[in-house]
């Protein structure tokens, strides 16, 4: 199984996750339903750490892979505070519109 | 060569059924398929720990808290509903930025070294054996060895995000032991705030 994989060219790998990139950026910049954008957001994630893990079994070092576990980290801490604010937003009003939430602008 | 197709389908599939599906769980449900797919992916390329990762924090946590939202924004009151999405010029936009991006990674993968076997590993690598790349003794081993001090990094953010949902969504009112006291505390709340909205 493993085999069958070393043969695909790490363009191939490096493409599907700009791929899944970009996907998930269109997403969070097109959607206006906040938990949808924040799952485009973590489509993001994916797509850097398969970047991350790519990378670093091209040059056999894991560095890469210790990059993808501390993003995988963060992007629950993220998850966690994002879902706070959109629970806070929106328990109170539930017809707010993403654009009109500017309390956090400071 | 033809696994690596069927999962690479799979995974973009499943990314533009999370992006353009109508209600959120829908979204929820294709990136749970993403997630797997994705964790097989990290697999076969060798990082055993972070498939396993990406399927316990990825799909067992994160995901469980989307569906939590979900359900408890659904509940009782509207959906959340907020009109058309914006207009399809930013996704044409994204689209052109792939396409950079695209001949961006080209010139990398061209310096970049071709993706060669391993000498010597099991069909899934080698677990617990630190001297091979990608097992979990080998990761383990730079995780606390050689980069201790991220990994405690780690630890803070996760602190500083517990700390910040606490007071952000937590209940802030004082535990009250009895019902009756707990209906009078309530009362006392609802007309703190009514009285601060006028």
């Amino acid at each position: 199984m493993a085999t069958s994989f070393a043969g695909v060219p790490i363009f191939d790998y490096e493409a599907l996750a700009s791929i899944l990139f970009f996907i998930g950026l269109a997403g969070a910049v097109a959607r206006r339903n906040p938990l949808v954008m924040l799952m485009s957001i973590e489509l993001m994630f994916n797509a850097a750490n398969l970047a991350f893990i790519v990378f670093a079994r091209a040059w056999l070092n894991n560095a890469g892979q210790i990059f993808a576990f501390l993003v995988i980290t963060v992007a629950a801490a993220e998850a966690a505070i994002a879902l706070a604010i959109v629970v806070v937003v929106f328990r109170s009003a539930p017809q707010v519109d993403v654009d009109d939430v500017r309390v956090l602008h400071g | 060569m033809i696994p690596f197709w069927i999962i690479a389908v799979v995974l973009i599939v499943s990314a533009l059924w999370t992006v353009t599906a109508r209600k959120p769980i829908y979204s929820v449900v294709s990136l749970l398929l993403n997630f797997a797919a994705l964790a097989t992916t990290y697999l076969i390329l060798h990082a055993e720990f972070l498939a396993v990762m990406q399927i316990i924090v990825y799909s067992g946590a994160i995901l469980m808290l989307f569906v939590f939202v979900i359900a408890l924004l659904n509940s009782g009151i509207a959906p959340i509903v907020l009109g058309r999405d914006r207009v399809p010029v930013a996704p044409a936009a994204a689209a052109a930025l792939a396409a950079i991006a695209f001949v961006a990674t080209a010139i990398a993968a061209a310096h970049a070294p071709a993706i060669v076997p391993i000498a010597s590993h099991s069909p899934l690598g080698a677990v617990g054996r630190g001297n091979v790349f990608g097992s979990i003794g080998d990761f383990g081993q730079a995780l606390f060895l050689s980069r201790l001090l991220p990994f405690e990094i780690t630890a803070l953010i996760l602190m500083v995000a517990v700390v910040g949902v606490v007071l952000l969504a937590g209940d802030l009112t004082p535990y009250v032991p009895t019902r009756r006291r707990a209906e009078q505390s309530r009362r006392a709340l609802r007309e703190a705030i009514l009285r601060e909205g006028k």
